[in-house]
C-alpha cells in the first residue's frame, strides 16, 4: 500500500545522544559521526551517496556549508543545499530530497543537521528587522515570542496553565522510556511543572526545551531502489510547507499557525486524516506549540486542546501516542536539529525498532517541524513499509 | 531599584531608511509609513510596501493609540542587561492604523485587549517608542526621566 503512494524511502537514520555541554567539539565532526551512523544503518555504500542537504552552521561555517561538509565527508554530490527553516529544517530536507531524486538529480541523499555546545559557541550576529525593532524593547530570544503566543491562547480560549502543563507532563513521561533522553529519570507532574520557575509569564521553565548538543542524520532514496535492494524502508507519503513571517509582531495569527495548511497538504497528498495516525510526532519547542498544532491538525477544535489532553493517553499504548521518545521537551533540543528528532523517532516507530517504547502495529506517523516564532512550518506523513 | 534609563542594553540598529522613526520617537512623536499605492500603513519601515509592492511610502503622523494583543512579563531576560529591571512587560500592540508592533509596556496589571497609548521612554539612554496601559485614571504619558 505504502509503496504505490511513496514519494521516497527513508532507509537509514543516525542520532547522537543529546548532551548538555560539549568540550572541543566541531559541528562538522559531530555531523560526520552522525552521518556514518546513518550510512551503516542504511546498508548503502558511501559512494552511493550523491545528494547532500545540511543545516546552517552559525559561526563555524557561515558560508559554503554544503561544500565544506562534502569535503569533510569525502563526498562529491550532484545535488546539495542548505535548508534554513529553523526547527523545520530537518523536515524540509526530507521532501526536498524526494523532489531532487524525482527530478533525476541524484539517487541517495544524506540529510544531516546538528550543533556542538562548546562554551565558546558564537551567537548569531543579526542586523535585520527583528534585531532593530524587537530587541531594544527587552524582547531578546524565543521565550518572549512563545510567551506572547501562550498568553494570546489563554486570553482567546480561556485555556489554563494546567492544560499546557499536561503537554510537558506527557513529554517527561515518555522520556522515561528513552534512556538517551536528557530528562530520562526525571518525570514531572503537572504540579511540578507549574512550580518550576517563571521565565516569561505565563511560560514556566519546564514548558521550555532544554538546549543540548546533538546531531541527527537521515538517508533518503527512491522507493524503487529501497525495494530492489531489499532495504528496510519508511515511506514519505505526503508533505506540506508554509512560511508566514519572521518576527512574532508580524504573525498573521497568534493562535493558529502555518502548520495548519502544511498539515492539510500533507494529509491530502497522502490520502490520510489525522485520526489515522499511529504516532503524532509534533514539534514541541514550547508547550503552546503542541497545543496550537493539535488544534490546527483538526484532531480537536480550536481552543479544545486542554480537554483533548485530559481525555487521552499519549504513551505508546494510548489511543494517540505523541512524541514517543519524549519529544524535545523530554529528549532535549539539539539546536536546529530539533525537528529531525521527531523524524528519527517516527522512523523507528514505523519500522518497529523503537525499543522499549514501540507502538504496536504502527503504520502512519504525522511529523511536524516549526521554526522561528511559529513562522516556518513543514509537515510530513510517513508510512511503514507494508 | 534600577531605572530603565540606567540599564546597559542593545539599542536599535538603525539605517538611514529607519532613522526617521527612531528620531521622531526621541522627540515624542509617533510616525508610521503610509503607502501611496494602497493607502495602508506599514510597520516596520520598509523600502517597498509588503501589501502591494509600491515604492511610494512616506512618513505620516500616527495616533499612538492601540490595543494590547498579547503580553508577557519577563522574569529571565534573553539579554543580561535587562536583568536589573525584571520583571518587566513586553507586549504586542495592535496599532489603530493596522500594523502590529512589539514594544515595552508600562503600567500595572496588563490584560489582553486593553487600550494602550504611545509613551516615549528613556531606555538605556535612548528615548524609545514604548506604550502605556490606559486606565480610566491615567492619560498616557511618557517617562522621559
Ligand atoms: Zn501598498
Amino acid at each position: 500500500m505504502s509503496l504505490a503512494r511513496s514519494k521516497a524511502a527513508i532507509v537509514g537514520v543516525g542520532e547522537l545522544a543529546p548532551i548538555r555541554r560539549t568540550v572541543g567539539e566541531s559541528t562538522l565532526g559531530m555531523l560526520a559521526r552522525c552521518a556514518a551512523l546513518a550510512l551503516t544503518d542504511s546498508g548503502l555504500e558511501k559512494a552511493e551517496i550523491d545528494g547532500l542537504l545540511v543545516g546552517p552552521q552559525v559561526g563555524e561555517t557561515p558560508q559554503h556549508v554544503p561544500a565544506t561538509m562534502a569535503e569533510y565527508l569525502g563526498l562529491m554530490p550532484t545535488m546539495s543545499n542548505v535548508v534554513d527553516l529553523g526547527g523545520a529544517s530537518g523536515l524540509g530536507m526530507i521532501w526536498r530530497a524526494a523532489a531532487a531524486i524525482e527530478a533525476g538529480m541524484c539517487e541517495a541523499v544524506l540529510c544531516v543537521i546538528g550543533n556542538h555546545r562548546n562554551s565558546d559557541a558564537p551567537r548569531s550576529p543579526n542586523r535585520n528587522p527583528i534585531r532593530e525593532f524587537d530587541v531594544p524593547f527587552g524582547a531578546s530570544g524565543a521565550n518572549v515570542a512563545y510567551a506572547l503566543l501562550k498568553q494570546a491562547h489563554m486570553a482567546q480560549y480561556g485555556s489554563t496553565d494546567a492544560d499546557f502543563a499536561l503537554i510537558a507532563h506527557w513529554a517527561r513521561a515518555n522520556a522515561q522510556l528513552t534512556p538517551e533522553a536528557i530528562f530520562y529519570g526525571q518525570p514531572a507532574s503537572v504540579d511540578e511543572i507549574l512550580a518550576s520557575p517563571m521565565i516569561a509569564a505565563p511560560l514556566h521553565k519546564f514548558e521550555i526545551v532544554m538546549p543540548v548538543a546533538g546531531a541527527e542524520a537521515v538517508i533518503v532514496t527512491s522507493a524503487k531502489r529501497a525495494k530492489d535492494r531489499g532495504m528496510t524502508a519508511v515511506h514519505l507519503l505526503g508533505a506540506g510547507e508554509k512560511i508566514t513571517h519572521r518576527a512574532v509582531s508580524q504573525a498573521p495569527d497568534l493562535t493558529s499557525g502555518p502548520l495548519k495548511p502544511s498539515m492539510a497538504r500533507a494529509f491530502a497528498q497522502s490520502g490520510t486524516r489525522v485520526q489515522d495516525m499511529s504516532l503524532l510526532s509534533l514539534y514541541d519547542c514550547y508547550t503552546v506549540m503542541v497545543a496550537t498544532t493539535l488544534e490546527d491538525s483538526g484532531i480537536c477544535p480550536p481552543g479544545g486542546f486542554g480537554a483533548f489532553m485530559r481525555d487521552h493517553d499519549f504513551g505508546p499504548a494510548g489511543r494517540y501516542p505523541m512524541n514517543s521518545n519524549g519529544g524535545q521537551l523530554g529528549f532535549g533540543q539539539p539546536d536546529l536539529a530539533g525537528g529531525m528528532v521527531h523524524v528519527v523517532d517516527a522512523v523507528h516507530q514505523l519500522r518497529g525498532t523503537a525499543t522499549g517504547r514501540q507502538i504496536q502495529g504502527a503504520e502512519l506517523a504525522l511529523v511536524t517541524g516549526n521554526g522561528a516564532t511559529m513562522s516556518e512550518a513543514v509537515a510530513l506523513v510517513l508510512g511503514a513499509d507494508v | 531599584m534600577t531605572n530603565l534609563t540606567d540599564i546597559n542594553v542593545p539599542g536599535p540598529t538603525t539605517i538611514p531608511l529607519t532613522e526617521p522613526f527612531w528620531d521622531a520617537a526621541a522627540e515624542g512623536r509617533f510616525i508610521l509609513q503610509l503607502c501611496g499605492g494602497c493607502q495602508q500603513h506599514v510597520f516596520y519601515p520598509r523600502e517597498i510596501c509588503p501589501h502591494c509592492w509600491s515604492g511610494d511610502l512616506h512618513w505620516v503622523p500616527a495616533s499612538g493609540q492601540g490595543t494590547l494583543k498579547s503580553f508577557t512579563i519577563v522574569h529571565r531576560p534573553g539579554h543580561p542587561g535587562w536583568m536589573a529591571v525584571t520583571p518587566y512587560t513586553v507586549g504586542l500592540v495592535a496599532l489603530a492604523e493596522g500594523p502590529t508592533m512589539l514594544s515595552h509596556i508600562l503600567g500595572d496589571a496588563p490584560q489582553v485587549g486593553q487600550a494602550v497609548g504611545f509613551a516615549p521612554t528613556n531606555i538605556g539612554g535612548r528615548v524609545l517608542p514604548c506604550f502605556r496601559i490606559i486606565t480610566s485614571q491615567t492619560t498616557p504619558k511618557g517617562d522621559l526621566a
